[in-house]
This record gives structure tokens, sequence and C-alpha cells, in this order.
């Protein structure tokens, strides 16, 4: 019998934390660092101290306040005082079981999946979980990250495991170059339109080709981060030079012989030639183009030069139905241009976009230029770390001469936890991942788009792209 | 955990499909620190609409709830299950759910029950034509069955094996791991040194 020994990188990166592993059980997966913040962690803890132990690893375990805290005032108590209990119970948690926490007001508070890699605590071939399902993020690295849920988020904490069922493999290769302007949040989205949001159910989705290649590890970690918005189970890319360039030097990445030792072990962590996928996509990268969604799913999406579709435009019947529930929601007509869309509010920010270079793409189009009459411009960094840099650039004053309301740190708009929310029936242009019904506020409308989309829309007032521009 | 083996409970339709779990509990509900009193954010958006499933009497005590296909994705909120128990749901059905919704469910002692397509449907229009109608869900033979005479459905539905056996036997998955600790102690002394701690002794 003729046998594949190949494997592909995520079938690595499995068996190198499978703890456990008996026939008819899942494995028990050993999990190399576990992201925890103020919305899914409180009821875990209480488990913990019912039960009477202890987290078992606080060194592999990192806490931040993100998803409810303000972005304005925030050297304040937070006003809203369900959200402020919240906040305080993380804080008290994380004294009395040990772990490592960076509070609103801390240097290193940010939306978790952006600090994670900015501290260098993303790296190569690590399994990493948080309560949180855009923890596909910190695929981008080479690693198996995914989201969890609170009762998983205690057996992290009391355990350094999770029990896991090995998905199926799929690869998604992008062939060719993006054209100049388009971006990876237009890649994202352009695929979930083509696979649906079930569409990855069930895999780990390594992505790979020439356009992945060439990404930024900022576009990289926007790619990832959507994967769970069709579906997969996880989403990574394999590490390579761009991987060790971002992280040398960061703090928590390895120094010396440390270094050497971990990129001679991360460069064997790519899929072998005679490894078989079970599954793969191959999309051009070279006929996309900017990409935004019309619907309340991430998988309705059409291209910024197109047209609302019609409920008749899909085969599916359930598609139809989808498709007519989502353009009444949205206070959409089939047939109208997208770019004739007007649009109330844009925002600049989130896991998938709030990253320094994607505030730098956002000035460089404002810059000397007015937010449109009735639009609203919110710009929000990902981390404290994130508006320093911006501000030592100037990138604050572009957006403020411009119009645009400049926020401190945190998870913000996208999913309007804190008072950053649409109104019922306002819309909005969002770089973050969902297009719910009132994700970002009840009643609010999101498109969703990428940060050039975004900054060209504010000025605009209508979708627009920077080529709209005069 | 409460074991699970067999429900009966009146059957709730619900004809849409991708319900994510911001429809099933918006963000602003996600702010207690308990796993109780979230049947109040429960599908918040639409029970505005007096004509909305839940707002229909016949539909008081409903505890088996039919969903179109690809239910629960989205946000990893565990929130959403609780809120659909803590509404009085013991069970789930649909031909598609979310990876991270069915683990919470299998986790928090929710039956996510995965049947065909045909057989949701089935039971949708069964809901449509006897309002009020009960759906059994049998753990044991994983079966779901409803109606009665030519309308009478008996189907299987699929869970993994592993998530059956907690369910019927109302295990604790941390006491279960928690039983391989000798293991996890022998893999943690083979990690290379330069993996990354957030802090150092």
């Amino acid at each position: 019998m003729s046998q594949s020994t190949g494997r592909t990188l995520s079938e690595k990166v499995w068996d190198e934390h499978v703890v456990r592993s008996a026939a008819g059980e899942p494995d028990l997966l050993y999990i190399d660092l576990h992201l925890i913040h103020e919305v899914t962690s409180p009821q875990a803890f209480d488990g913990l101290r019912l039960a009477g132990r202890p987290v078992r690893r606080p060194d592999l375990t990192l806490a931040t306040e993100d998803h409810n805290v303000p972005t304005i005032d925030w050297d304040k108590p937070i006003a809203d005082p369900v959200s402020r209990t919240q906040v305080e119970t993380l804080r008290t948690n994380a004294e009395e079981f040990g772990v490592r926490l960076h509070p609103l007001g801390d240097i290193e508070q940010g939306i978790v999946h952006i600090i994670g890699p900015q501290l260098g605590l993303t790296q190569p071939g690590m399994t990493i979980v948080c309560g949180d399902s855009h923890t596909s993020t910190h695929g981008a690295f080479g690693s198996i990250a995914f989201g969890i849920g609170t009762s998983e988020v205690e057996h992290v904490l009391a355990t350094q495991t999770l029990m896991q069922a090995k998905p199926k493999t799929m690869a998604v290769t992008i062939n060719g170059s993006l054209p100049e302007g388009v971006t990876a949040k237009d890649m994202v989205l352009t695929l979930i339109t083509h696979t649906g949001t079930g569409g990855g159910q069930g895999y780990i989705v390594e992505y790979r080709g020439q356009a992945i290649r060439e990404l930024s590890m900022e576009g990289r970690m926007t790619v990832c981060n959507m994967s769970i918005e069709w579906g997969a189970k996880a989403g990574l890319i394999a590490p390579d030079q761009t991987t060790f360039d971002y992280l040398e030097g960061r703090p928590e990445a390895p120094k010396g012989d440390d270094w050497d030792a971990a990129v001679a072990h991360w460069k064997t962590l790519v899929t072998d030639d005679d490894a078989v996928f079970d599954e793969e996509i191959v999309l051009d990268a070279s006929e996309m183009t900017p990409f935004v969604t019309w619907g309340t799913n991430p998988g309705q999406g059409v291209q910024l030069g197109g047209l609302v579709p019609s409920p008749d435009d899909f085969e599916e019947p359930a598609d139809k139905v989808a498709a007519e529930k989502a353009l009444t929601y949205m206070g959409l007509e089939a047939g109208t241009p997208m770019r004739e869309v007007k649009v109330d509010t844009v925002f600049v920010g989130s896991c998938t976009n709030g990253r320094i270079e994607d505030l730098r793409v956002a000035a460089d189009i404002v810059k000397g230029r007015k937010v449109a009459d009735d639009t609203r411009l919110l710009v929000v960094p990902g981390s404290v770390r994130v508006r320093l840099q911006a501000e030592q650039e100037g990138l604050d004053v572009v957006f403020k001469e411009a119009g645009a309301e400049w926020r401190g740190a945190g998870c913000s708009m996208c999913l309007g936890m804190n008072p950053d929310q649409l109104t019922p029936g306002e819309r909005s242009a969002s770089t973050s991942n969902r297009n719910f019904e009132g994700r970002q506020g009840k009643g609010g409308r999101t498109h969703l788009v990428s940060v050039p989309v975004a900054a060209a829309t504010a000025i605009r007032g209508t979708l627009s792209s920077p080529a709209d521009l005069a | 955990m409460d074991k699970f083996t067999s429900h009966t409970g009146i059957g709730v339709p619900l004809r849409r499909s991708n319900v994510d779990t911001d429809q099933i509990i918006p963000a602003v509900y996600l702010k207690r620190v308990t796993r109780s009193g979230f049947e109040d954010g429960l599908f918040a958006a639409w029970r505005n609409d007096p004509a909305f499933v839940l707002n229909n009497p016949v539909y008081d005590g409903g505890s088996v709830l039919v969903a179109g296909p690809d239910f629960g994705t989205g946000s990893s909120r565990e929130h959403a299950v609780w809120a659909l128990q803590n509404y009085g749901f013991k069970a789930v059905i649909s031909s598609r759910f979310a990876d991270i919704f069915r683990g919470n469910s299998g986790k928090a002692g929710l039956l996510a029950a995965q049947v065909d397509e045909k057989v949701a449907q089935r039971l949708l229009d069964l809901l449509d034509e006897e309002p009020g109608a009960t759906i059994t869900v049998d753990l044991e033979s994983r079966t779901v069955r409803a109606g009665s005479g030519e309308n009478a459905i008996e189907d299987s539905f699929d869970i993994d094996d592993y998530t059956r056996w907690r369910l019927l036997e109302g295990l604790d998955d941390v006491g279960i791991t928690l039983g391989h600790a000798d293991d996890i102690t022998t893999y943690e002394a083979t990690r290379p040194s330069w993996k990354p701690v957030t802090q150092r002794a």
C-alpha cells in the first residue's frame, strides 16, 4: 500500500499539542495561551470557586478589558453600572487567581486580539483560545486559534487543556496579486460571499498562495480574523520571513539562543508537498475589487461597483427568503447601485481593522479633506499602543481636522456593548466583521467594508472607494 | 449537570436560517456575571414584533425549538445557550449548527439535535398545521418523534458519541479531564523552554 506521510500545517500543530488520545474520544489538546476578557469569563471563575479549583497555569493566561469599556472618559469610573460591575468582577477574579490583567488605563490595554500579537505573545505553532470567536485572528502567525464558550473557558482555566475532535482540513489558495487599492478585507469578504456563512464548518482552513504571501501581518490577521464568519473552526497561514520580522524584538518574543531555536522550529511549520487537504478552494486575487456587504450576514456581499441584489437572483429557497428579510431590514431596494447607498456613520476600528496600518491608510485618504455633512466618522484604535503610535505620527490630528471623532481603545461599535451604538434605522459603513441585525445597536444597518472604502465613504457620504474622490 | 435521556415538549417553529447568536441574545444583555436571568434577552429584537412566534400564547411553555439551517452562527457567547435554557428550552432542532454553538450546548446541557433538512422542514410544517404539537427528542435512541397517524414523523438525529454519553450521564468535563492530570503534567515537561509565558516566577 502506498502511503502518503505528508502532513498539513494544521495537522503538525495539532499533533504537537495532543496530551492524550483515545479511540472514540476527542483528543485532549494542550493550550499554550489563554486570553480572557470581562464578558465571557465571570461565570467560568465562579465555577472554579464553587469547585475549589485554582487556575492551573496563570503564566499562560492573560486578561484585558475590551468588550464593554467606554472609548471616551476612560480615566473616569465607567458610567454604566452593569458594565462597571462586569469589569470590576474581572479585576477581582484576576487578583484572586493570580492572572495578569491589563485594565482600562493601562498602556497595554486593548482589544484582546490586538494586544496578543502586539506583545509578541502570539507566535507560530501555538494553540491559542479565548472566549471570543475572533480568536481566529491569531492564526495569521501559523497557530491554531479559536473561540470557545464560557464552559470551555472554565475548563482551560482549570486544566490548561481542551477536549477537541480533530477537524477536517481545507486549503484556500488565493493566486495572483491583489490590484492596487484592493485589500485583505476585500479578499476575505469576497471569499465569504463565495462560500456562504456555513462553508467552512468543521474545517481548519489554511490560507495560501501568492496573494496571501504578499500580505503584511496586519492583512493576514484581517483574513484569519474573519474565518469564523464562514463557519471555519480556525484559519491559519504558514509562518515565513514576514512573520519572523514582525515578531523579532517584541516584548514577549524569544531572545538570543531561544530566538534561534524558535525560528528553527517555526520554519518546519509548513504543509508538506505530499500532504492532502480534505477540501480545497481556489480564488484569483487579480480579479478582486473593493467588496461590501448589502445584507445581514457576512456572506451577503457584492462588489462595490455592483447593485443591491434581488431575492430572485438566488436559486435556493432559503437564500431567497433570507435575501427578502435582509433587504427589508436594511431598507434597500433591489437594483440600487451600491455606490448610491447613503451612510450615516463610518466606523474604523475593531479586531478586524483596528491596527496601526489600518489607521495610516484611513488617515492618508481623509488627509486634507472633510467628512461629509450628515456623516459621522468614528475612529477607534484597537489598543492603547496603537492610539499612542497614531498620535506620535500625527494621525489623530489628521482625523480631527477632517471632522472625525478620535477615541480610546476597545471593541466599541463593532458590537455596541458600550455606548458607541447605532440608533434604529441608522446606516453604517464599518471596518468590523459582522453585519448581523442589531449588531451595532438595535435597528442599526451595517455594511461591512475595507478601510479605504470606509475612509472614502466618510468623505463622500455614500459607499465609495478612494478612486471616487476628486 | 442534569442527566438528559429523553424529552417531550411543545415544539416552537422558528422559520429562519442563519440565526446568529447576536439574534439569540444581543450584546447589551451580556453584562450579567451569573448564569441565570438571560431569558429576558432571548430573541430580544424579534420579541418586539407581536407576530413573533414566542409572543403566541399557543407556544407558552414551549421547550423544543425547531429552526432553519445554520443556527447559532457568529459570536462564541455561551449566553445564547443559557438564554434558551433560562427561557425553558431543553432542545434545539436544526439541519445545521455552527460549531461553537453546538459545542457550548453540549457543555451546558442543551440538546442540539441535527436532523436531515427534509425532517426539519416536515417538523416546521407539522407545527404550522398543528400549533402546540409536542415533539420528543430521545437521546438514548437518537430519535426525534412528532405527530400521529399519517402525519407521524420519526427520524434519527446526529450528535457525536462523546457528547451523547456525557449528556446521558450528566458528567462534568473538568472533572473528567482532571482524572488525566498526570498526562497533562507529563506533557508540560516536554514543552520547549522558549514558548512564551505571561508572567515569570
